[in-house]
């Protein structure tokens, strides 16, 4: 047993219905109590789909437990056809059927439907929603498509889109675009918007364009296998992931890789001069492996971005995600524990967070910007407007999400010269996000009286005594670590609140490097030396 | 209206309307959700769901934002395993109690809520909560249910609930008024303050904010249900003794005079101070309730399975914003419960018990309603096809018994239809 109190993944039936919701024409009948149905709000909601998801669930009962399941089984699969005229169905078990043992596969098979069913085998306690969706869109292929002769002219299909996949509507119409002005047509595009009958004729391609690995990757390979079809090892995330996508299927087809890039501004908004103050922000990802990174990609070289951490949630991504940390110096985070990402960020003390919405949440609790580059992901990020991630106008897309969160440069600026104001302060937050900048309490007494009173208020020490300095700070500490002088801690507040986690943590460092116990106003400014560059 | 004049009430009500029983798919939640809120409501207690990744991503899906708020709530998500041996599930839910006690000292009332996967392996959890209150008294008292879908459906989950705390609560001889079912705080608090004026006392609420606060019950004791899901915690209740009240439940100006005036009754309570406490709200709820009744008045209502909420706020919509309801679908029906509703509901509409969401939606496209009540994964579908929704959670989320909630309650239901109004035309214009 493990003790979660949030999940980053569905249970793999999920990623069967995101298969089977991207399409039309297709039906899926799950084994699976009533309280199942939540996840229909999934796809009616968070996507606002205008139809439901083509999922009949038999919701069996406790009175129904025992000989009764399986014959509801196949009534729910018989009703289904009957009703809904799919092209193919796709039968399996949600975690309880599991346990009950069912035969769905069987079961349907002996009602000798008249279209293909597809029997599902998804694991419900050791897999998740990915495999589900890769492992669904595989046996789909695996069952319906088959070696054809290729089209006269250059096509090839799209793999991995599913329903609830992170910007998949938009990426995909973008990489169409793509293709298109190297002079490739897409043969299908699947899962989302094809249907069984799609499925079928995608032996005719040319070659597969693997879009999202977590979700196509099972597909591609047997397609490779049973097509002879080559397919994309890069995806096309930010400028130069693009480029060496064109090349990549410029090397596949003949074709040149130059293409149009007039509408591209990621380069030049990230070169003018506004943007130098982005040099070496510390930033952290987070999310599936492959958003991840080609997000660090893109914040290394095309954003100037310092990566400070990064890791994913996919188990199944694990090995790539850590070759990729490798290049930055980094040991990546895999886990599906979000505590520990929490902590890990903590730990980091990044400027900027890039993660999925939990990410976002946990940057709202310690006070860090935060965008969302990966699912899973709420209503907001299922936008209306055209927003893709993958190519050129993906690559826009990004920077402007990237840099709104932070703090402008003019006001960084401000910020830096008037550290202390009253109006002007950590606490107020960025000038053009939401939330009320309160005033800071500014104290009313004289200086004077305040010398007369011993205690002087901040900034006002007189360089002489010590007596501040030397006090430490009232909770224990660990032993072997600096500890914060009261002086020294109020000089930390004066520094701006988007570099005073990366203060901290060079200062404290610095001072252990040194063996300093007490960590003075003169050890924060030596440490501030020791790192400029 | 007026309470004891019965030629007001219809000619005839639906207590004896022939119930169209159906079986078939269901579009439901299951009982795990009322834990989303009967945590905020029961402020030191934590709802520990033994079950799958499912039931983990169902409340996390229905919770929305709450789960990042120190959620008090969450699943022990069964391995490969746990379901070879159930010795070692047991040790290894002990473990996880064990560690989640640690990290959350103020936690006094643990619910250890069992799922579809853990009835279906028959993993004991009675047996288990028993032991465990035994580990940890006397700091922390352990109970179990079951939110299972296979059987419990929405809002059952809280009635399991409530139901199995009963047998552990207090003796008492005392004469007490007990008000069962959770309500939001500031309803709570308005329930009390007109219960205080009228006189009647003392009163306590299940579920209590506070293990410290939890109600005895005994064979003086009198209940009055706030919501008519609680079919086996009034049972349990009669079980110890104690008398229930049957009301219209305190939906709208009408259902919340009657309900109080059933209490009222039972105290002794004249009528002269009964109506000059209860004046001046009724007045303002009439008031608020009419500004929407407006918008409401001549149009119908088709309402799909949900919550058990349907009956008495079809009676509402009904009586006292002037709609025609078409078809009352309820997962289930206690007639002892809402019996009192059923009488003052206006013969006419179709009262369904169960579903066949597909038969269901077919007699809905048949009968054009002029709103449907349903859940959030048929109402974007249904809206796509120029039908006008109202999702029925809301109404489990939102405040809306009593006098001061009776304009709110009407409102959630006009809202949609003035929208709808309001686009028209702006695509019109
Ligand atoms: S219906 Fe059963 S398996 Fe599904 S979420 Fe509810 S308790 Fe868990
Ligand atoms: S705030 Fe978080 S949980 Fe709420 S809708 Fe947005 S992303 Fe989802």
């Amino acid at each position: 047993m493990k003790l979660t109190l949030w999940t980053y993944e569905g249970p793999p039936h999920v990623g069967a219905m995101r298969v089977a919701t991207g399409m039309t024409g297709l039906h899926y009948v799950l084994h699976a109590p009533q309280g199942d149905t939540y996840a229909d709000l999934l796809f009616t909601m968070i996507e606002r789909r205008n139809h439901r998801p083509p999922v009949t669930y038999t919701t069996f009962q406790a009175r129904d437990l025992g000989a009764d399941t399986a014959n509801l089984f196949k009534d729910a699969a018989r009703d289904a056809y009957a009703r809904f005229k799919p092209q193919a169905m796709i039968v399996g078990a949600s975690c309880t059927a599991e346990l009950i043992q069912d035969d769905p596969g069987g079961l349907a098979g002996a009602l000798d439907l008249p279209c293909p069913v597809i029997p599902l085998d998804l694991p419900s306690y050791q897999r998740k929603e990915n495999f589900g969706a890769d492992e669904t869109f595989h046996q789909l292929c695996r069952a319906l498509s088959k070696p054809m002769p290729r089209t006269d002219s250059i096509t090839c299909n799209i793999l991995g889109a599913t329903a609830l996949g992170f910007r998949h509507r938009d990426d995909v119409a973008e990489v169409t675009k793509l293709l298109g002005l190297m002079g490739i047509t897409v043969n299908v595009a699947a899962p989302l918007g094809s249907t069984p009958a799609d499925i079928v004729r995608m032996g005719q391609a040319h070659f597969n364009v693997l879009l999202y690995p977590e979700t196509g990757e099972g597909a591609a390979r047997c397609l490779e296998k049973t097509c002879g079809q080559p397919y994309t090892k890069v995806v096309p995330l930010g400028v130069g992931a693009t480029r060496d996508f064109l090349h990549e299927v410029a090397s596949l087809t003949g074709l040149s890789p130059k293409v149009d890039e007039s509408a591209l501004r990621l380069p030049w908004w990230s070169a003018s001069v506004d943007s130098t103050y982005l040099t070496g922000k510390r930033v952290f990802l987070f999310g599936d492996a492959t958003h991840v990174i080609a997000a660090a990609r893109i914040a290394a070289t095309e954003i100037g971005f310092e990566v400070v951490g990064m890791g994913c949630y996919n188990r199944e991504f694990a090995r790539p995600m850590r070759a990729a940390a490798k290049a930055y110096g980094l040991e990546a985070l895999i886990t599906d524990d979000y505590l520990e990402v929490e902590d890990a960020i903590a730990a980091a003390a990044p400027e900027l967070i890039l993660g999925t919405q939990q990410e976002r949440h946990i940057g709202k609790r310690l006070g860090i910007p935060c965008a969302v580059i990966s699912s899973p992901v709420h209503v907001q990020d299922f936008p209306a407007r055209y927003s893709p991630q993958m190519g050129f106008e993906g690559a826009n897309v990004i920077f402007d999400t990237w840099i709104h969160p932070l703090v402008m440069g003019l006001e960084e600026h401000l910020l830096t010269m008037f550290r202390e104001d009253f109006e002007f302060h950590s606490d107020a937050g960025p000038s053009h996000h939401g939330g009320k900048a309160d005033l800071r309490e500014v104290p009313d007494e004289a200086p004077l009286a305040s010398v007369a009173g011993g205690a002087l208020p901040p900034g006002f020490a007189a360089p002489r005594d010590i007596s501040e300095q030397m006090k430490p700070e009232a909770t224990a500490p660990l032993l072997g670590e600096p500890v914060w002088l009261a002086a020294a801690e109020r000089e930390l507040k004066k520094i701006p609140f988007f570099v005073r986690g990366k203060a901290k943590r060079n200062t404290e460092g610095y001072a252990r490097e040194k063996g300093v116990a007490e960590i003075s106003v003169e050890t924060l400014y030596e440490a501030k030396a020791h790192y400029a560059r | 209206m007026s309470l004891d004049s019965p030629a007001l009430a219809p000619n005839r009500g639906c207590r004896d309307t022939p119930v169209l029983k159906e079986r078939g798919q269901r579009e439901v939640f299951c009982g795990l959700t009322g834990i989303i809120w009967l945590h905020r409501k029961m402020q030191d207690a934590f709802f520990l769901v033994v079950g799958s990744r499912t039931c983990a991503h169902l409340l996390q899906s229905a919770a929305g934002v709450m789960i990042f708020a120190e959620p008090r709530f969450g699943t022990a998500i069964l391995e490969e395993k746990d379901l070879a041996g159930l010795a070692d599930a047991n040790t290894e839910l002990d473990r996880e109690v064990a560690r989640l006690l640690t990290r959350r000292p103020d936690i006094k009332q643990l619910f250890l809520v069992g799922s579809c996967p853990s009835e279906v392996i028959k993993l004991d959890l009675a047996r288990a909560a028993e032991r465990l209150s035994g580990l940890h008294a006397p700091h922390v008292r352990v109970y179990n249910y079951s939110g299972s879908g296979i059987e419990t459906t929405f809002t059952q989950g809280e009635d399991a609930c409530l139901a199995a705390m009963v047998p552990t609560l207090a003796s008492t001889t005392a004469r007490e008024l007990l008000v069962v079912g959770a309500l939001p705080d500031v309803v709570e608090d308005q329930c009390l303050s007109l219960l205080a004026q009228l006189g009647i006392g003392p009163v306590r609420m299940l579920p209590a904010r506070r293990a410290a606060d939890l109600p005895a019950v005994g064979p003086e004791t009198v209940f009055a249900l706030v919501q008519p899901f609680l079919g086996d915690t009034h049972a349990a209740l009669i079980r110890r003794g104690a008398r229930h009240l049957p009301a219209a439940f305190p939906f709208g100006e009408e259902g919340t005079t009657l309900w109080l005036w059933a209490v009222a009754q039972e105290f002794g309570i004249s009528r002269d101070h009964f109506d000059a406490v209860t004046a001046a709200p009724r007045a303002r709820a009439a008031k608020a309730v009419a500004a929407h009744a407006a918008t409401l008045n001549g149009k119908s209502v088709f309402f799909f399975p949900d919550s058990q909420l349907e009956i008495p706020l079809a009676r509402f919509l009904a009586r006292e914003c002037g709609m025609t309801p078409l078809e009352v679908g309820t997962p289930f029906l206690h007639a002892a419960i809402t019996g009192p509703d059923l009488d003052l509901l206006p013969e006419g509409p179709v009262i369904s018990e169960g579903q066949d969401v597909d038969r269901q939606l077919d007699r809905q496209h048949a009968a054009a309603p002029d709103l449907t009540v349903c859940g959030l994964g048929l109402a974007n579908p249904l809206e796509a096809q120029g039908h006008t929704t109202k999702w029925a959670i809301e109404l489990v989320f939102t405040p809306v018994h009593f006098y001061e909630q009776a304009g709110d309650l009407a409102a959630l239901f006009s809202r949609p239809l003035r929208r709808k109004a309001l686009l028209s035309k702006g695509v019109a214009a």
